[in-house]
């Protein structure tokens, strides 16, 4: 029983590193950009929230439409102002990971100054008793951010599967030359990838402070490198592997923790980045892309 | 100006031919002696008020920290800007160091004079080992995931010094070393390695395999192609690299006083970073020069302290879209182009306009 | 060759040199005033405590000014933010006293710079007192490093006294912050004096700064149903910490040390039940029946516009401890100071004070507890 409700836990955890690690794999398949400042709109959307729930005293589902425009609006102009230049220039992948850095430092420290680094509370958006599933008690919490994160991540894969933008998506992370060729916007592109990435780091957001329901500017680091990590086992690129992986993290990170070695959880999450990315670079669900030269 | 073939020693090959000038700069043995003794004026330009006492604790520990923090700069400069591999782990290497000089120099039982400088090489050592463990997985990778897997390790690195016994843990290190009470002498220590660092790091990069390695940052697959033996450039570079921010940790040990884990974590790699950044990549000289200028603007800025790292996030992104080599690029100083420089800002303001000397 | 490189360094130094050039001893000392000088973390991670602590010193300094200072001369307090760095601290603390030529130190807050400043402060005999900082190893740098607060061992041992003597527990579990030097202090202390009190530890559990999500330990934690649940850790997370374990259906005692100090701004209404029922051990408690910490909170609340917490409070009596002992010396010579404070007997907000042999203050600790989702004083205990 024990062991179950562990897995319970990681699969809670897990579907919000999901979540995020969509918005990593999209981006990267898209552009080839570790977007570090990813982890940080998590932090912005927590902050919306936070302003418009407990400042304002609006309803949830406000505060849940207003943080996804303003998260998605905020990842659109990120990409406009910070990368675009760069990534028409061709520059080197190095300026473009730094610039990356500078944005994600940027944000943590802007919104420090803003609110300050003192934690912020946040109400009890789910209340209500626990749920049980075949004998087995999951909160509802948990309960809830599993079925919207495994709802939007089918959805994410109709709308990159079945529709035309989707398409276009496929086709820019596939060759942005060749689809550019064909008539293909590809700057619109771009900018919808990473408004889909942010709008979905913003329900993310969201069923984390269901969870957690402290709010930090820092609050976007770990969990951001985390997520960038279950992409990667996952395969960088690949939906159902964002999916997977952030599973298979959160769940890690569980029984890690049953085990006795919570100091040394955050070393077993890198620790798997290192043995994925040295035996099987691609992820689980991905495909090796050999280097042409 | 007598024209001589380059015989520094610095190039393998001996008296080679044209191969070995970079940028087309002959050497002169007069010129070796002068640049050693400005650099010996410049050294005792301070350390003499620092012995007298004319220059009190707090300017020579600002002074000690600019030499740490170029050691650092020229380190990461190494492995980032002439090899071109981004590495974000740099202060765990440091931490390594620090703790590892100054549990040596507590412990070994040796007089202080004795024991600070073994603890230091041991701690660059013990960092150096690390890099050799970190590098030779990670250096297999490209760019952006090599990058990360660094953080990785870094972060691995804070958890196990976190976890270890004999660190103290959270609870912190109280580093009680004498060195710290005697300034001269740490400032003759902090100064000595800074000039020695930038001293092998030029020479390193201006040598056979400095070529070599700025081959592999241009084309990878090219210069395996042509036969450079990448993987060997890579980790070498690395762990020196990692040599370097060990010795600097350890001196950053004995300087502070006291070590927690907390203070070596991804924030620390970025502000070292960022000092490469803004100096210029490839370049030693932008290294030094933004090195200090940034370990003494916080404290002239003490008042905006506040807003420091929100600007340091936003020139990282201006510097990248705009100027993304640097303040330096890729030049260095040269004394020559100097002296050139000034002799015909003199000379014009003497000469008619239609003279026709041009600059150095 | 080298000669490039060599100029370079030997510009930059210069461009460098230039500033510091200019540099000459500090403004002569003395004269009318007496400077104490103060270091907090008043921007960063820590900022909480830091401005807190400062606050509490400015408004010492303000009062004693106000009664004509110490020994017939106004009182200048300089104070530096060191951000939470220990390397800023020390920069800070050599400016302090080779610039300003201060004459004591108010300072640090959080334990590591503390150990940093006071490792500088021991060369200069100069006599530094911490209000806030609890780990042991600080005042054991030098004979002139004070403290204020009590320390961390003495929490861990207080609690698990009480608990064992007072609430009949026979069973404890605990859970800390292995990355943070006060929870990890307390919660060792616990542990070693838990069986000594008659009870056990049936669980330890460890978390990392940063960490939000504690259900796999408090489920081991669940599984061995403790008496007691100690969570020696800082508000917030005791906020998150109790929360999930209300929700997992923890009914353990829950107890703390000084660090839960403030929770209850960090839990939400609708959440509070989850600490009803707790006890923690505080520097001082808001409903002493003692006018002058009434005065002091309504003192505070008029200028800062919010309630007074411990670290304020335990920073007013740390500044007044200091300019007692200089009063008490007759003069601002550092080992006359050194030895004052050695020997004081000091009442101030958090109680009667005297220093021991390491330099620690004796005063009992004061055990609160949380009863419909307000604090409450329960009583003074002595270990």
């Amino acid at each position: 029983m024990n062991f179950l409700s562990q897995i319970v836990n990681g699969l809670g955890i897990g579907s919000i590193y999901a979540l995020v690690a969509l918005g990593y794999s999209m981006v990267y398949g898209i552009v080839q950009l570790i977007n570090f400042a990813h982890g940080d709109i998590i932090m912005v959307g927590a902050y919306v929230t936070y302003l418009v729930l407990v400042v304002g005293g609006a309803p949830l589902w406000l505060a849940v439409i207003a943080s996804i425009a303003f998260c998605a609006l905020a990842g659109v102009l990120i990409e406009r102002l910070a990368y675009q230049r760069l990534l028409h220039k061709g520059a080197p992948r190095i300026s473009l990971l730094i610039t990356a850095i500078g944005v994600s430092i940027f944000l943590e420290n802007l919104f420090q100054l803003l609110f300050t680094s003192s934690a912020k509370s946040m109400p009890n958006l789910f209340p209500g008793s626990p749920v049980s599933l075949g004998g087995l008690k999951i909160s509802r919490v948990t309960a809830i951010t599993l079925a919207t994160s495994i709802t939007l991540m089918i959805l994410l894969q109709l709308l990159v599967n079945k529709t035309k933008m989707g398409k276009a998506m496929r086709a820019t992370s596939e060759d942005t030359g060749a689809a550019k060729l064909m008539g293909i916007g590809t700057d619109r592109v771009v900018a919808f990838t990473f408004a889909i990435g942010s709008g979905l780091a913003a329900v993310g957001a969201i069923l984390y402070c269901s969870a957690y329901p402290l709010i930090n500017p820092y609050m976007g680091n770990l969990l951001g490198l985390k997520a960038f990590v279950a992409a990667v086992l996952g395969g960088i690129g690949s939906i159902p592997g964002a999916m997977f992986g952030g599973f298979l993290i959160g769940i890690a990170e569980s029984l890690t923790k049953a085990a006795g070695g919570s100091q040394i959880t955050d070393a077993v999450v890198f620790g798997i980045l290192i043995l994925i990315l040295l035996f099987r670079p691609e992820g689980l669900f991905g495909h090796n892309v050999p280097e042409k030269v | 100006m007598k024209n001589r073939m380059s015989t520094s020693h610095d190039s393998p090959e001996g008296q080679g031919g044209k191969a070995d000038r970079i940028q087309g700069q002959t050497v002169q043995w007069p010129q070796w002696i002068r640049n050693f003794l400005l650099v010996l004026l410049l050294y005792a330009v301070f350390e003499i008020p620092i012995a007298n006492k004319d220059i009190n604790r707090y300017y020579s520990g600002i002074l000690i920290m600019i030499c740490i923090n170029i050691i650092l700069t020229v380190s990461l400069n190494l492995v980032s800007g002439f090899l071109g591999q981004l590495v974000l782990g740099h202060a765990g290497f440091m931490s390594v160091g620090a703790y590892t000089a100054a549990l040596f120099s507590m412990n070994s039982g040796l007089p202080e004079n004795a024991a600070f400088p073994l603890g230091l090489l041991a701690g660059g050592l013990v960092a150096a080992l690390f890099g050799v463990i970190i590098g030779i997985p990670a250096l297999r990778l490209h760019g952006d995931y090599l990058a990360i897997i660094t953080l990785g390790f870094g972060e691995i690195i804070r958890v196990l010094i976190l976890a270890m016994p004999f660190t103290g843990g959270a609870r912190g290190l109280t580093v009680k070393t004498m060195i710290s009470r005697h300034p001269d002498a740490f400032f003759s220590w902090s100064f000595g390695l800074a000039a020695l660092t930038v001293f092998t790091a030029y020479t390193f990069i201006h040598s056979r395999h400095g070529r070599a390695v700025i081959a592999i940052r241009e084309d990878e697959i090219a210069a395996e192609a042509s036969g450079i033996n990448t993987t060997y450039y890579k980790l070498i570079t690395f762990v020196f690299s990692a040599f370097l921010a060990g010795i600097a940790g350890g001196l950053y040990a004995s300087h502070v006083g006291a070590l927690t884990p907390v203070k070596f974590d991804f924030n620390y790699s970025t502000e070292i970073l960022v000092m490469v950044v803004l100096g210029g990549m490839a370049s030693i000289t932008g290294s030094i020069i933004s090195a200090s200028v940034l370990t003494i603007l916080p404290e002239l800025l003490r008042d905006f302290s506040a807003y420091r790292m929100l600007v340091y996030s936003i020139i990282l992104i201006i510097v990248m879209l705009f100027r993304p080599s640097g303040l330096m690029g890729e030049r260095e100083f040269s004394m020559n182009r100097f002296v050139g420089f000034l002799r015909t800002f003199f000379s014009r303001s003497r000469r008619k306009p239609d003279s026709s000397r041009g600059d150095a | 060759m080298e000669k490039r490189r060599m100029f370079s360094a030997a510009l930059a130094a210069l461009m460098v040199a230039l500033p510091l050039g200019g540099c000459s001893k500090g403004n002569g000392g003395g004269g009318d005033t007496i400077k104490i000088g103060g270091l907090a973390p008043l921007t960063g991670n820590v900022s909480v405590y830091g401005v807190a602590t400062n606050n509490g010193v400015q408004m010492a300094v303000a009062d004693a000014n106000a009664k004509g200072g110490v020994l017939g001369k106004q009182i200048q307090y300089i104070y530096y933010d060191e951000k939470g760095d220990a390397t800023e601290a020390v920069n800070a603390y050599n400016k302090l006293v080779q610039n300003d030529e201060v004459v004591g130190l108010v300072g640090d807050v959080t334990s590591v710079p503390c150990i940093a400043v006071a490792q500088e402060a021991v060369k200069d005999g100069l006599p530094m007192i911490t209000a806030t900082g609890t780990a042991a190893a600080i005042t054991a740098v030098g004979d002139n490093i004070f403290r204020a607060c009590f320390t961390d061992p003495y929490q861990g041992q207080t609690m698990a006294e009480y608990a064992a003597k007072k609430l009949g527990a026979k069973t404890a579990a605990v859970l800390y912050d292995m990355s943070d030097d006060y929870s990890s202090g307390v919660a060792e202390a616990f542990e070693k004096e838990a069986p000594n009190a008659g009870m056990t530890i049936v669980e330890k559990q460890a978390f990392q700064h940063n960490d939000v999500d504690f259900k796999s330990q408090l489920q081991q934690i669940l599984s061995k149903k403790p008496d007691v649940l100690f969570l020696p850790d800082y508000y917030q997370d005791v906020a998150l910490i109790a929360v999930q374990a209300k929700q997992m259906g923890i009914d353990a005692t829950m107890m703390g040390g000084d660090g839960w100090d403030g929770v209850l701004e960090k839990i939400d209404k609708s959440n509070i039940s989850a600490v009803n029922g707790s006890y923690f051990c505080s520097q001082y408690s808001a409903e002493s029946k003692d006018p002058a910490v009434q005065k002091f909170i309504k003192a505070y609340k008029a200028k800062y516009k919010s309630d007074p917490n411990m670290f304020a409070v335990l920073g007013y009596d740390a500044t007044n401890i200091l300019l007692e002992s200089i009063k008490k010396a007759g003069t601002t010579d550092s080992a006359k100071v050194v030895d004052a404070m050695k020997n004081i007997k000091f009442t101030g907000l958090t109680g009667e004070i005297t220093f021991d042999k390491d330099r620690n203050p004796v005063k009992s600790a004061v055990i609160m507890s949380i009863k419909d989702g307000a604090y409450k004083f329960v009583e003074y205990y002595e270990k």
